[in-house]
């Protein structure tokens, strides 16, 4: 095999004993394999020991929407890569530095992302014929060649684990079960981390099977024990700790920040939380997070279909309970009739939207933003709903307390757009102040004297909330157009008109309520890229690049998208082009032309995964030709 | 966290402060007025608070209800009346709800929703308005139309075998099945009262005529002069007998139901004895398949089991992981297990 000297952007070497350590700034690190292979887990056990290192650390599990599909086929292969960095990262990059395959499927399905020079750590038991011949190999990549541009690592990871569990007496399918942990034993030991964190959890995961944490510690110990004495690296790679802000943190994934904005907008707000959903991915593990806090006094309901997970958050928002349900595009299109029913009744109820490849089933386990027209305009009728959109992982949580704070304020359904990059990325994130966090108030409404159910704040235009069981607030709401003043039905033209003007002007008048803009960089310049959701990472670090290169380019992220800020039309006038990256065909710059008449470019990426850095980059120095 | 209790109304109600200002639109002559009528009647009796009772329907002629009623209430979208009472119910297990729906409304675009709904046992009680048409549509066959109905939809009979809405419920678990018809006034109040009470998904059919677009659908079987030779009417404990002079009774021969004359020297103990509390559903089934005019039509309660609710179970969970672990504690949440400081 070659040993081309690849640095892996090293910075200075220092020796010890045989095997010298390499001080990295950053470095990026794939386990990929089939679904059972158990990648998503040693990803997950890896980036938690490069947290408690103190590096900054992002996450990207890619799985298939097969849940086991045929061992060994390239449609089974499961990955997750992590960037680990001592200086802040928004973004995972776009090369990897150290790829580990289980298989030959994995190793054909990852390689191109392995950065010439890259580890390569290849488990060489599953490269016998029948392995080469699922993963569709005519000739054995690890004799052809190929792989001559690598640092290939081969070990017999599948033998070596049998045999580090043999002393536990476990069945040959159980032991071999093992081996994800034996790949991390190995990259632990690369990246000069301890095990005992990885060991404490476990012992503590597995605490009802001690056979089995027994096992798969032996394997993990095994792993790191044989990166020891084999010599198998050249060198082992220090990642120091990453400067971050200075404050308490946890890792997080967005559908995790989700669930938690939804219980922290529960004790703010005062009122009880109920999230009615339909399993979806990738928007199910809100529904399981937020299942196991009842004690928080969280009601989940497991709907029949995403029509009635819709309803029942309306029926229940007429309660007067917090009112949330979360899906995913297919989802989305069968709850559309039922939220212009909240538009027409006036009711709030947030929906969370985990956005995923579409139309139709579409590529259900990757990302896409691909339904903000959707969210925009997917109703019949004119039917006018607020949107927003979270960056991070981690603002996922304060999404959800913003949309919270307008659907009761302004009585409304709230539409949040995250995608399944998002939902399932995990990052650092500084632990809320309890009391920093906003107040929630309602419009909750108890005096019967007057009462109409079409009463309103005479600034937000949010209608009364009255609730059942107060004494003579009786109503009936309907979908059937109601009288502007009583509240009954009315079919007149003229009242028909004026209500379509007060729900929209309603919705415009947010644009009061919410923050000014924040512009990256200088406010008049050559180049503005706009971005939202997702692609906030890989853009800030993109132009964070640019600008410190000295580009006259700044940046605007829009996380209120419908209404946009005031005076976004201004600053969009103050540049000379406007480009804007998106992970569909241009739905905010069509909005963007559409509302403030600029030619916004659109740059589009649908490939399911989230633009390069260099993707953003390159199209960027197009303008500096 | 207590599991609220239902509040008793303290005032003294009458049918008149069931009634809302909103004129009623139906058309004249439907069936839907004497529903509406009895189910004002019966609502006082109930002592609920005024303010603790919400009705809420779907889409239909039926649908209407709730503008009728002075009380809560929700017009919903089609077919999803039982999604929102869902909601609602969870969200506030101590209110009193009743859904409106219709053949078309429940067992038509709705069939999931309601299906569902009566698997789950909410402490709900449903109206199925049952005229076998589409009226607010004008006039198309309905899921319970008979097969071959000619409507504006199907010119040359309909080609759908009916489906039977008191099979659909019990299949789905219902713990209260009952029928009733529209010009039954006694019959409704009975019954209303009944649903009322059960605790569970009480499933009531309404025969109920619409005049305009599928008229006298049930008169082969309720016009009053052929009425008691055609109904049966159910009574816990009583044999199934029936008829202008109670002279016809039904028994089983073998596994199959069989009417026979008692005047034919049939012993009244041969006969079969309702038991509405029966937990098998061997009875209830039964009944459902009673149709005119091989069998008299059951009006009555079918089935009535006691079943833990849906909403219940929610509120117990809550209950015991409060127990378990101590009320919520958002600082500790958001920490989660691993939080280290920088």
């Amino acid at each position: 095999m070659s040993s081309v000297e690849a640095p892996l952007r090293a910075k200075s070497v220092s020796s010890q004993v045989n095997i010298p350590k390499t001080e990295l700034e950053k470095a990026s690190i794939r386990f990929a394999g089939d679904s059972g292979d158990g990648m998503q887990l040693t990803g997950t056990r890896f980036s938690a020991t490069s947290v408690m290192a103190g590096n900054d650390v992002i996450t990207f599990p890619d799985y298939p929407a097969e849940i086991r599909a045929p061992a060994g086929t390239l449609a089974g292969v499961s990955s997750f890569d992590l960037s680990i960095s001592s200086n802040e990262i928004y973004t995972t990059a776009d090369f990897l530095s150290v790829l580990v395959v289980m298989n030959p499927a994995a190793l054909k399905m990852n390689l191109q992302d392995l950065e010439k020079g890259g580890i390569l750590i290849i488990n060489s038991d599953s490269f016998e014929e029948n392995d080469l011949r699922k993963a569709e190999y005519s000739e054995n990549p690890l004799e052809s060649g190929e792989l001559n541009d690598y640092r290939v690592v081969q070990i017999p990871i599948t033998k070596l684990t049998l045999r580090a569990v043999e002393e536990t007496g476990l069945s040959h399918r159980d032991g071999v079960r093992c081996k994800n942990f034996f790949s991390l034993g190995v990259v632990q030991w690369l990246f000069v981390r301890s095990l005992d964190q990885t060991r404490d959890w476990i012992e503590d995961k597995f605490k009802n099977k001690p056979e089995i944490a027994k096992a798969n510690v032996l394997a993990l110990q095994a792993g790191y024990n044989y990166a020891i004495t084999t010599e198998l690296f050249q060198a082992r790679y220090n990642v120091p700790p990453a400067v971050l802000p200075s404050g308490e943190y946890r890792q997080i994934t967005g559908n995790q920040a989700f669930s938690l904005g939804c219980v922290a907008a529960s004790l703010r707000s005062g009122l009880s939380l109920l999230y009615s959903s339909y399993p979806i991915t990738p928007a199910s593990d809100i529904l399981h997070e937020l299942a196991q806090y009842k004690n928080f006094g969280v009601k989940t309901i497991q709907a029949e279909d995403e029509i009635a997970a819709m309803s029942s958050s309306i029926g229940s928002a007429f309660g007067g309970v917090l009112a949330v349900t979360g899906t995913s595009g297919p989802g989305l299109d069968l709850k559309s009739e039922a939220i212009g029913y909240a538009v027409m009744a006036e009711l709030p109820v947030v929906v969370l939207n985990v956005q995923r490849g579409g139309p139709s089933t579409g590529l259900p386990t990757k990302a896409e933003q691909t339904d903000l027209l959707a969210a925009m305009y997917g109703r019949h009728g004119e039917a006018p709903v607020p949107v927003l959109a979270p960056a991070t992982p981690g603002d996922c949580f304060y999404m959800v307390l913003e949309a919270f704070r307008l659907a009761l304020k302004y009585m409304t359904p709230v539409i949040v757009l995250s995608d399944g990059g998002l939902a399932n990325a995990s990052e650092p994130w500084i632990i809320p102040d309890v009391d920093q966090l906003p107040d929630l108030t309602s419009n909750i409404h108890t005096d019967p004297e007057n009462f109409s159910p079409s009463n309103r704040n005479p600034e937000t235009l949010g209608r009364n909330w009255a609730i059942p069981g107060t004494p003579g607030l009786e109503h009936r709401l309907g979908g059937l157009e109601k009288d502007i003043v009583t509240g009954e039905i009315n079919y007149e033209p003229e009242n028909h008109e004026k209500m379509v003007l007060l729900r929209d002007e309603k919705i415009r008048r947010i644009v009061k309520d919410l923050p000014p803009l924040e512009l990256i960089g200088p406010e008049k310049n050559e180049l503005l890229v706009v971005t939202w959701g997702s692609v906030f990472g890989p853009a800030f670090s993109v132009i964070n690049e640019l600008q410190t290169e000295g580009y006259p380019v700044s940046m605007l992220h829009l996380r209120h998208l419908n209404p946009f800020q005031e005076k976004l039309g201004e600053v969009l006038r103050n540049f000379k082009k406007v480009l804007v990256p998106e992970m569909n065909l241009g739905q905010l710059s069509r909005l963007l032309r559409a509302e403030y008449l600029v030619d916004a470019i659109s740059f589009s990426k649908l490939q399911g995964r989230p633009f390069l850095i260099s993707e953003i980059r390159n199209r960027v120095l197009e303008f500096f030709d | 966290m207590n599991i609220p209790v239902k509040p008793v109304s303290t005032v003294e109600l009458s049918k008149a402060d069931f009634v809302s200002k909103q004129t009623v639109r139906w058309c004249p002559g439907c069936g839907d007025y004497s529903i509406l009528a009895n189910v004002q009647k019966v609502m006082p009796e109930l002592n609920i608070p005024r303010e603790n009772i919400v009705f809420v329907s779907g889409i239909g002629c039926s649908s209407r209800f709730p503008y009728y009623m002075n009380t809560y209430g929700l017009h919903t979208i089609h077919g999803r009346a039982p999604a929102f009472a869902t909601g609602l119910k969870v969200a506030r297990p101590d209110l009193s709800v009743w859904i409106v729906t219709g053949d078309g409304d429940g067992l038509s675009i709705g069939g999931n929703q309601l299906l569902h709904m009566l698997r789950r046992n909410l402490d709900v009680n449903v109206l199925l308005f049952n005229n076998r048409i589409y009226g607010l549509t004008k006039g198309q066959y309905s899921p319970t139309s008979e097969q071959g109905k000619v409507t504006k939809s199907t010119p040359f009979g309909s080609p759908d075998m009916p489906l039977n809405p008191m099979l659909f419920a019990l299949s789905a678990g219902a713990t209260f099945i009952a029928r009733t018809f529209d010009v039954d006034a006694k019959g409704m109040q009975e019954i209303f009262k009944e649903a009322a009470k059960h605790k569970g998904t009480s499933f009531v059919e309404i025969y109920q005529n619409c005049n305009i677009f599928n008229d006298g659908t049930f008169s082969a079987i309720y016009e009053r002069s052929v009425r008691e030779d055609r109904i049966l009417r159910l009574k816990h404990g009583k044999p199934f007998i029936f008829g202008k002079e109670q002279n016809k009774g039904i028994r089983l021969n073998g596994l199959k139901p069989e009417v026979v004359d008692l005047r034919d020297g049939v012993n009244e103990n041969e006969l079969l004895v309702h038991d509405q509390y029966s937990r098998d559903r061997i009875l209830a089934n039964l009944l459902s398949g009673f149709d005119y005019p091989d069998f008299p039509v059951p009006m009555g309660i079918f089935r009535q089991v006691e079943n833990s609710t849906y909403e219940e179970k929610i509120e117990e969970q809550i209950k015991s992981q409060i127990e378990k672990k101590g009320v919520g504690n958002l600082e500790k949440l958001l920490r989660g297990n691993h939080a280290w400081t920088n």
